[in-house]
């Protein structure tokens, strides 16, 4: 159900390393939960962000959450697509929906977050 | 406070089985488990601006009052006056606390055998309390019966509703206009149908037994599907009623908000005569309220929500009180209660979203009007 290739934080966020960066997004468990998804506030490229600290907010019609960054570097690119259309979050939450690149400060913290089975595990209790 | 709540739990209105059958998210609400969409707010938002919607609203708390001096007790305990109310007529009120403040805002009907008032359901409580509080004085010759827990309340709204429901029923809805109601069979189950609801849209509530509830739950759902019809949950009433400018207690209003600020004054009815708060409310309108609930527009980026501080010239003036993106407008919308003087259609107001002041503007409210009225008879 999960991309295998992926990590996935507690929080629901998902990274995919490629080198010495990381793309950001949340998981489509998140994204459903949430429902539609209206707004999404995403740093300037070249902030820098800590790995479980927050990096930007999503809104549902009805709430606002903090989105926690899963690994710390310096942004190097958002989905500027997102500004117009934040439902691509819903409709292709692991694709079109992906919201930062970051160069990585520490590749390592990777190791602490989940895989897809662990992540599955997760959200089906 | 009935023991169940006491206790955390969450009571379930008579379609409770049918929502968790369409797949409804239920979520707590007023002490009873609600659903708050069933498949998208925003769908659903525009299946009831553009078709027909369904609710569930029979958590909402319906209090009948009778006997012979029913009337001059419901015009002592409200602000409006029910005075020239014929059965099947109804209006908006407020019932107010001696110091002018909204213990909830209703619908009053008059029916065949009394007078009905439809509560919030948050409020119910508060609303049987303080009329047995008021009887109990033994002034008026009345008596207050709380049907809430027996009665359902099922809601088809949109422009399309009025199909529906004529598909169910030999009454002639032409006949039954804006706030007015009518008993009459729906689907072969007696109804109290009256054209009322919160949504800006033309549409009805139907007010039942709870044990034919969801027959009727089903009747309208079926024969709604050929309109494209949707059940419609919490979620999208709340952004229906903002676009509509409609005020929801508990955001716009409280014990510590008065009609005159929110926008009701027209609703008060000073010259009627001795009523609960009356002597606190001439004195608001004398002097004029201090704050105004006005709307606000977006023009930067951000959504604004309840809770966030209003600014003008730098200056903290007020608060949202509710905010959403409006599905209809694509706008950023808010309503909000700045200080009085600020008010001005046109008028420049930051919002204050996460420390960062956003540039927004006064309109007129409501932020949408529906194309075509409803006759008002």
């Amino acid at each position: 159900m999960y991309p295998d290739d992926l990590r996935y934080s507690k929080d629901h966020e998902w990274v995919r390393v490629e080198g010495s960066r990381a793309t950001i997004g949340i998981t489509n468990f998140a994204a459903d939960e949430l429902g539609d998804i209206v707004f999404v506030e995403l740093p300037e490229p070249g902030t820098k962000v800590a790995q479980f600290a927050s990096f930007g907010v999503v809104e549902s019609v009805k709430a606002v959450s903090d989105l926690y960054a899963p690994v710390s570097g310096e942004v190097v690119e958002i989905n500027a697509a997102l500004r117009e259309k934040p439902e691509l979050v819903n409709a292709d939450p692991f694709g079109e929906g992906w919201m930062l690149k970051v160069e990585l400060s520490s590749p390592d913290e990777v190791e602490q977050l989940m895989d897809a089975a662990a992540y599955q595990a997760q959200t089906a209790g | 406070m009935p023991l169940s709540e006491a206790i955390g739990q969450l009571r379930r209105t008579p379609l409770h089985d049918v929502h968790v059958e369409l797949g409804a998210r239920m979520v707590p609400f007023a002490g009873y488990e609600m659903p708050v969409q069933y498949r998208s707010i925003i769908e659903e938002h525009r299946t009831v601006r553009s078709t027909v919607g369904l609710f569930d609203l029979s958590h909402m708390g319906e209090v009948a009052i009778g006997g012979a001096e029913a009337l001059a007790f419901v015009r002592y305990a409200v602000v409006s006056d029910p005075g020239a109310l014929e059965p099947g007529q109804a209006q908006y009120s407020m019932l107010c606390t001696d110091g002018g403040g909204i213990i909830d805002d209703l619908i009053l009907y008059r029916t065949d055998e009394g007078y009905l008032i439809v509560c919030n359901a948050s409020n119910r409580d508060a609303v049987v309390e303080h009329l047995g509080r008021l009887l109990s004085r033994g002034d008026f010759d009345a008596a207050i019966d709380d049907r809430s827990d027996r009665t359902a309340l099922v809601a088809p709204q949109g422009p399309r509703a009025a199909e529906l429901v004529a598909g169910l029923t030999g009454l002639d809805l032409e006949q039954l206009g804006n706030y007015r109601s009518v008993p009459g069979r729906v689907a072969g189950i007696d109804c109290l149908v009256a054209r009322t609801g919160y949504t800006g849209e033309d549409g009805f509530e139907l007010f039942c037994d709870a044990r034919r509830a969801e027959r009727l739950w089903r009747a309208l759902y079926d024969a709604g599907q050929p309109l494209g019809l949707q059940a419609c949950g919490l979620g999208s009433r709340d952004t229906l009623r903002l676009e509509a400018g409609m005020p929801l207690y508990g955001n716009e209003l409280d014990r510590d908000t008065n009609p005159f600020e929110a926008n009701l004054g027209r609703v008060v009815k000073l010259e009627k005569g001795e009523f609960v708060g009356r002597r606190a409310l001439q004195q608001v309108q004398q002097e004029g309220p201090q704050r105004k609930l006005i709307g606000l527009v977006m023009r930067d980026n951000a959504i604004p929500r309840h809770g966030y501080a209003v600014r003008a010239d730098g200056e903290d003036v007020g608060a949202v009180t509710s905010g959403t993106l409006s599905p209809t407008l694509g706008d950023k919308i808010a309503m909000a209660y700045v200080t009085a003087d600020r008010a001005a259609v046109g008028a420049t107001f930051e919002v204050v979203v996460r420390e960062r002041p956003c540039s927004a503007e006064q309109v007129k409210l409501p932020f949408y009007r529906r194309p075509r009225p409803t006759p008002a008879a």
